[in-house]
């Protein structure tokens, strides 16, 4: 896979999220293995903006035409914005997964979970 | 270990998403679902079907033994012609969907599903009377290009002219120069064929007819927008829309049951069916509030659950998200609505015209 796929100012889970520092927020969206996985996204189910989010816990939905797949949140927090054109327009996030489909985006309240997060060169690795 | 089809190698060399689909490995897709959906509402498709079965009838009384076993009915059809039909428990409910094939009175070739092959040719086995039936599967690969420009595609192929060959009719004759049973049928809802060949020839014809379509815009289409394709025209799929605890009438496929026949296994059943009426039915509907209906949700009438989606998805040339379900009879008539339960949340629904789609 070509390095761009996988930007290196990204931290990574093994579910195939990323997180990104927005300032004191993070935005988080799913990876460009994952939306290839999926295929066409056709609708996103994401949490209101004040929810509470666990790492590691389910936030959301994604589906693409053939099936239906949970969302976990790579840090703990609140969930801070909605990113409404995903859900309006499902296939920003096969279009732009790190740009216009990012999802959510949360403040994170346990710092400690960013450093436990895989960077993009252990996220590769692990995509094999 | 999944079986592999003659274009296994071929799936690869494309860059085919290879699954396990009921015991074969098959392309889920190449490019892209919804653009291979498109192609084939559009341009042309082509679809690695080898893991359909095949079962033959043959010898003298050969369509009186299919035709006992089938709902249709085979003696009203000529020679060169194909039927859909139920293959039936004596309950009324499906053991499976089949096309049969009517050679001659003396020869008759039927597609099986590929997941029901073992179950469909032990019962046809146990149940036909005569002439015996012999699976002959592994003589056949079978590929199907579909879409507005399939026929001129496999036409520029063969020397034999195919305007003749209408709507579930076939020939034989060489495509690519390969041997084929040419059948102008399928599963998308668009123009086409299905062509049934010895495995070392599906390699030849694959890659003939990927290069003859290539300026009409062919392209390879994989499982998941055959489902797609499939449920825009709300086509069953057995054991998702239909099983042995659905009859055909239940189905909404009463057009394939031949209750004038003299006799077929489950006629006993669907005669008593019809006389009481059916309790439930196989409707189409679409979402009237976000999300995507999928098999096995829950179908509810004031807060109640009252049926089951049987398939769904978001349709790629209708644009809606669709499902099909069985309702209760009183809530199947077009307009009536209910809801889906998607994961805890009831979505609004509402029953609709089908197909979905319809060839434009």
């Amino acid at each position: 896979m070509a390095n761009g796929e996988y930007p290196k100012d990204l931290k990574y889970t093994k579910d195939h999220e990323w997180a990104k520092k927005s300032g004191a927020a993070v935005q988080i969206g799913v990876t460009f293995h994952a939306q290839d996985a999926l295929g066409s996204v056709v609708y996103v189910e994401l949490p209101k903006v004040g929810t509470a989010v666990t790492a590691g816990a389910q936030f959301g939905v994604i589906e693409s035409t053939k099936a239906v797949s949970e969302l976990y949140a790579p840090l703990t927090g609140k969930v801070v914005k909605v990113n409404d054109a995903v859900v309006a327009n499902p296939s920003l996030v096969n279009e732009a997964p790190y740009a216009a489909g990012w999802l959510i985006e949360i403040e994170p309240s346990a710092s400690a979970e960013w450093d436990a997060l895989l960077d993009a060169d252990s996220y590769t690795r692990l995509l094999g | 270990m999944p079986r592999l089809t003659p274009l296994n190698a071929a799936h690869k060399k494309l860059g085919g998403r290879l699954v396990d689909f009921a015991g074969w490995e098959l392309p889920v897709q190449y490019s892209g679902l919804v653009a291979e959906h498109e192609a084939v509402r559009t341009k042309a498709g082509l679809f690695d079907v080898s893991h359909m079965g095949e079962i033959e009838f043959k010898g003298a009384g050969a369509l009186e033994a299919a035709n006992r076993l089938i709902t249709n009915d085979l003696a009203r059809i000529s020679d060169g012609q194909a039927i859909y039909s139920g293959l039936l428990n004596p309950s009324g409910g499906f053991v499976d969907d089949i096309v049969a094939y009517r050679f001659s009175p003396e020869h008759i070739f039927i597609c099986v599903n590929a997941s029901n092959r073992e179950k469909d040719f032990a019962w046809m086995h146990e149940h036909a009377r005569g002439v015996k039936p012999v699976d002959r599967s592994d003589e056949f690969a079978q590929i199907a290009v579909q879409g507005p420009k399939a026929f001129g595609i496999v036409q520029r192929l063969c020397p034999k002219p195919l305007e003749g060959v209408g709507t579930y009719r076939f020939t034989t004759g060489p495509v690519a120069g390969v041997d084929c049973i040419i059948s102008r049928t399928g599963y998308t809802g668009e123009d086409g064929f299905e062509l049934y060949c010895a495995p070392d020839g599906a390699e030849k014809l694959w890659f003939a007819l990927l290069e003859e379509g290539k300026g009409d815009g062919i392209v390879p289409a994989g499982l998941g927008c055959r489902d797609s394709l499939r449920t825009e025209m709300k086509y069953a799929l057995y054991g998702n829309d239909i099983d042995d605890l659905h009859t055909p009438l239940e189905a909404g496929l009463g057009w394939i049951v031949k209750l004038d026949k003299a006799e077929f296994i489950g006629k006993d059943a669907l005669v008593k069916q019809k006389a009481a009426g059916v309790t439930r039915k196989l409707i189409g509907f679409e979402l009237t509030e976000a999300g995507v209906p999928r098999a096995h949700y829950p179908i509810l009438k004031d807060g109640q659950k009252v049926g089951e989606a049987t398939s769904g998805t978001m349709g790629p040339t209708v644009k809606k998200a669709i499902g099909i379900g069985y309702v209760p009879t009183a809530l199947a008539a077009e307009g009536s609505t209910f809801h889906v339960e998607i994961r805890g949340r009831p979505a609004a629904a509402k029953v609709v015209k089908t197909p979905f789609h319809t060839r434009g």
